[in-house]
């Protein structure tokens, strides 16, 4: 495989960084300091995309910063599957970017100049994941990311952010001292390397029990991949404006712990030492379990926002399950879900907090008649459901089609049955509120004191719209993704 | 020029005694006075390190006197680097104190530079020297001073402190000194390198096997390591905070320096690890000083107290990391040395100015301070991310090479106990920024979100912490080539 070194890589991870003394430096004028953001965010997104073609002829871009100790340094290396996340992280950061002073200025928020620059922080950190060339780098951004982000959760500084905060803390933070970091440790003492490579980095030195604890270290560590037990700071977590709850746990901080799990398996372990180990199996039930039960939790959340939560928590360990089957076809609907799911749920998200804006509302129980006054948004959340539940004409379809093909591949049918059922499951949490959204009555409240109630600003409307039609022509066009994957994992 | 190695040590020596003569003739000059001294200091001791990354050890003969009946400075790629590291640190918290000694002991100013600068020839000289007596001498003139400066602080609480601090301090000055005594007996000689000479030959005998435990126990009295460790808190919260800015990051780094001189130079790798089975229990002790250290500063509710207690868990770590007899461990624990020098360097500006603004740190003083005092804050995260060992800061690289230490040893349990203080820390520091962050400022406004106005510290303390706090992003990127440079090449 040619590798081309470069200094692109950095460049993609830093420029949001160092848009943040330039933020701060120009937070008594909004409209400049909105405005650097999108010069940084453009700016790594076409950074991003020069980096596509080498990737797409099975190239590697590599650039190793600071050598810590032989086998662990500080280094980049984008290959397929870093492409596929940093591209679909860099591309929302813009849109989120609009939706984001839409809805602060629509609520008035305090402090957005803070709000903005952990922002950035936070996105640097998630493409610095996206691009480690070795476990050591990735646990660097991993971190970064987890405390970039505490303050964007805890934003509104009140008792019940506290609360939250605290809970997002312990769980994130936790698990990553706490399990992630013996167990890179472990792997360092064991083999010399964190580097990671498709063919594992264990030869041999690794019996099964040791490697069985292992893995589950990592899975359970990387908390940020919402996997049941370690998966409660994540509802915690929406109470978070909801720019964050849409950019950070639809798509980076979450698909930052599932990105972290796959890396481990391919690049750490290895599909080869896996299967030999017949490990898919353990990962595969724990993500079973997340899939159902959260779906079911799902079901009976009242609050939107808590819904979705829920419903990402089982989305995600999709991804997990798909890795964990071991198949070419089972790992490519995996990844391909980290894309279908992210713009699906991005939706959903700005969906709800364009609704919150516009009326106020945050549970479902009041949504009834709103489809009728405010009926792009609910058209751009039927096409979000669409995309989560795993239905054409949406992207989502493709990943669930692969997944299900992947457990008849590798002849887990009992498996399949979770996702079809998990799937009703999505549907049944789902299409109701877009049902109720059109159909349903408004409540006694409207009726007695009608209050004109219209489409939220244009800023927080059109960023939805976008996120609806790329999660649509993702189901006519998903070739780059495919291929990126294809590359990464060489299947 | 080949005084470089004296230069460091004799040139605040000679501008604290002038800056003291100063104090009756003109007070004002003594501060630039002890400056320009440390400056002098700072770049001799850089100057040394270049020299012996160069071309190997320097030995300086004082007075042209040979040893071993002269003193002799030995200066090597350990010591180089804590001569560089106490030099400067002193150098900078003496830059930043300006402002914070004229509100803390203005009426006493002329003679606190003087002791000030006492106390760092003594660690200084401490650092550089190759004789055990002569150490011995050092450690007293860094002790003697520290005494003096803790009294200086708080009214009625320092002086206690400072009396405990003698108590202790002088029972370990004299288990050190029994110590050197053993070893003269057996050997004659009181030059490092000539008494490492004549042990190594000599069958093992319990002369020498007293003389270890009783200057290693002297040692360990004098760096706090837990259960000796009572007066450090008190001595550390209660002295003026100039003071605990550079006796915190320093003092008890040095003496963990004297421990690994007396392990590696003095009495041999052999002598500590095969001669003597010590080093598990010993690891057991550091394992329960940093789980103790962790978990009674959980228990303060005074920012000040809550990082000397952080120290007593850190000096765990160093002690930890020496004793696991191997090569990973003590490189883990020599990092250690500089990263949390420099992180405890950092962490203490951050305090100090918080107290020059609103002279309290109990933890309930602290509401609002993110709003308040942006930057400093901005710094005191940065050094409790490096305590708590989060990636890139320099405290994760030295945990690093401390674990790998432990797992190639099997000493599960130590290792278990780094990661435990990583949570305990974790915790520690969040709950304060928990207070900092939620918590409306006491005299704000009624809206707990207008934070008020921002009142920063003076921007020559600002620009101090900042600096120290990105140095520790720094330390931590280029942890590898401090490593490979110096340390590997120092332990051979």
């Amino acid at each position: 495989m040619e590798t081309v070194f470069s200094i692109k890589p950095l460049l993609a991870v830093l420029v949001t960084l160092f848009a943040v003394p330039v933020i701060i430096s120009s937070s008594g004028r909004p409209n400049v300091r909105e405005s650097w953001i999108f010069v940084a965010g453009i700016i790594k997104f076409l950074i991003v995309c020069s980096m596509l073609p080498d990737i797409l002829e099975g190239k590697q871009i590599s650039l190793t910063l600071f050598e810590i100790a032989p086998g662990a340094s500080l280094a980049f290396r984008v290959d397929g599957l870093g492409m596929l996340f940093a591209l679909v992280a860099s591309s929302l950061y813009i849109i989120t970017s609009v939706y984001s002073i839409g809805y602060m200025r629509g609520l008035d928020e305090h402090g957005q100049t803070r709000f903005v620059s952990f922002f950035a922080v936070a996105l640097s950190a998630t493409i610095g994941v996206a691009f480690s060339a070795n476990l050591l780098t990735l646990y660097l951004f991993y971190e970064i990311l987890s405390l970039a982000t505490y303050p964007l959760v805890t934003h509104h500084q009140d008792e019940i952010s506290k609360i939250s905060g605290r809970k997002y803390l312990v769980f994130i933070l936790g698990t990553s001292i706490a399990l992630v970091l013996p167990a890179m440790i472990y792997c360092y003492h064991v083999t010399g390397t964190l580097e990671f490579s498709p063919a594992g980095i264990f030869t041999g030195q690794l019996p099964k029990p040791a490697a069985t604890v292992l893995l589950l270290m990592f899975v359970f560590g990387f908390a940020k991949a919402g996997i049941m037990p370690f998966h409660s700071w994540l509802p915690a977590a929406m109470v978070a404006p909801t720019p964050v709850s849409a950019l950070l746990h639809a798509v980076a901080v979450v698909k930052v712990g599932v990105f972290s799990i796959v890396r481990v398996m391919t690049g750490i372990f290895g599909i080869r030492l896996l299967s030999d180990y017949n490990l898919g199996i353990m990962v595969m039930i724990i993500a079973s379990v997340t899939i159902l039960v959260g779906s079911c939790i799902a079901l009976s959340q009242d609050e939107l926002k808590r819904r979705l939560a829920f419903s990402t928590i089982s989305q995600l360990s999709y991804i997990v399950f798909g890795v964990a089957l071991l198949s070419p076809q089972g790992l490519l609907g995996g990844v391909i879900h980290i894309v279908m799911h992210a713009f699906g749920k991005i939706t959903l998200f700005f969906c709800a907090g364009a609704i919150y804006v516009a009326t106020g509302k945050k549970y479902i129980s009041q949504m009834g008649g709103l489809g009728k006054k405010m009926p792009l948004t609910f058209a751009a959340f039927f096409i979000g459901s669409l995309g989560v539940i795993g239905l054409p004409p949406s992207g989502g379809f493709y990943s669930k089609w692969n997944l299900i093909i992947g457990t008849l591949e590798a002849q887990q049918t009992v498996f399949m049955i979770v996702l079809l059922i998990s799937s009703f499951l999505n549907a049944f949490y789902f299409l109701p509120i877009v049902y109720r959204g059109f159909f349903g009555k408004s409540g006694e409240e409207e009726v007695n004191r009608p209050v004109k109630i219209e489409e939220a600003n244009l800023r927080m409307v059109i960023p939805l719209i976008i996120t609806a039609i790329i999660s649509v022509v993702l189901f006519f066009y998903p070739t780059v993704f495919i291929n990126l994957i294809k590359v990464g994992l060489g299947i | 020029m080949d005084n470089y190695p004296v230069l460091i040590v004799v040139a605040p020596l000679i501008t604290a005694l002038l800056a003291g003569l100063f104090v009756w003739i003109e007070e004002r000059l003594s501060y630039p006075i002890v400056l320009a001294g440390l400056a002098v200091s700072v770049f001799s001791a850089i100057n040394v390190l270049i020299q012996v990354l160069a071309s190997g050890s320097i030995q300086y003969k004082m007075g042209g006197w040979p040893p071993p009946i002269g003193i002799e400075y030995r200066i090597d790629l350990l010591n180089a680097m804590v001569l560089c590291l106490v030099s400067g640190v002193a150098f900078l918290n003496l830059i930043a104190s300006c402002r914070s000694v004229k509100q803390e002991i203005s009426d006493r100013a002329g003679s606190y530079y003087t002791i000030y600068n006492l106390f760092v020839t003594g660690l200084l000289g401490v650092t550089a020297t190759g004789d055990l007596f002569n150490l011995y001498v050092l450690i007293e003139i860094t002790s003697l001073t520290s005494y003096a400066q803790v009294a200086m602080g708080d009214r009625d609480r320092g002086p206690l402190a400072s009396l405990n601090y003698i108590f202790i301090g002088v029972i370990g000055a004299s288990f050190y000194l029994l110590g050197v005594g053993y070893l003269y007996i057996q050997t004659g000689s009181l030059n490092m390198a000539d008494v490492a000479a004549i042990i190594k030959d000599a069958p093992a005998s319990s002369t020498v096997l007293t003389a270890f435990i009783l200057c290693i126990l002297g040692i360990w009295i004098k760096m706090a390591l837990f259960p000796m460790h009572v007066w450090l808190p008190n001595a550390y919260s209660y002295s003026p905070v100039v003071f605990s800015r550079v006796v915190a990051p320093l003092m008890t780094k040095v003496m963990v320096y004297v421990m690994i001189r007396l392990m590696i130079t003095v009495f041999g790798y052999d002598y500590v690890f095969k001669t003597l089975h010590l080093a598990d229990a010993v690891v057991w002790l550091a394992t329960i000083a940093v789980l103790a250290g962790g978990i009674m500063a959980l228990a303060q509710k005074n920012l000040k107290k809550m990082l000397a207690y952080i120290i007593v868990c850190e000096i765990g770590y160093m002690v930890g990391g020496a004793w696991l007899g191997n090569r990973l461990g003590m490189t883990g624990a020599i990092l250690h040395i500089l990263n949390d020098a420099l992180m405890t360097f950092a962490l203490f500006l951050g305090v100090g100015n918080i107290i020059y603004k609103i002279r309290n740190v109990d933890l309930t003083d602290l509401k609002g301070l993110f709003g308040k005092m942006p930057w400093t804050m901005g710094g005191f995260v940065l050094a409790a991310l490096s305590i708590i060992g989060v990636p890139p800061t320099c405290g994760f690289f030295s945990k690093w090479y401390l674990l790998l230490g432990a797992l190639e040893k099997g000493a599960y349990h130590f290792a278990a106990a780094l990661i435990i203080s990583s949570l305990i820390c974790a915790v520690l520091f969040f709950k304060v920024f928990e207070i900092c962050f939620f918590e409306p400022a006491l005299h704000g406004l009624e809206n707990p979100h207008s934070h008020g106005a921002i009142e920063e510290a003076p921007v020559s303390m600002l620009i101090i912490s900042g600096l120290v706090s990105l140095s520790l992003i720094a330390a931590g990127f280029y942890s590898g080539t401090i490593v490979n440079r110096i340390i590997i090449p120092f332990l051979g």
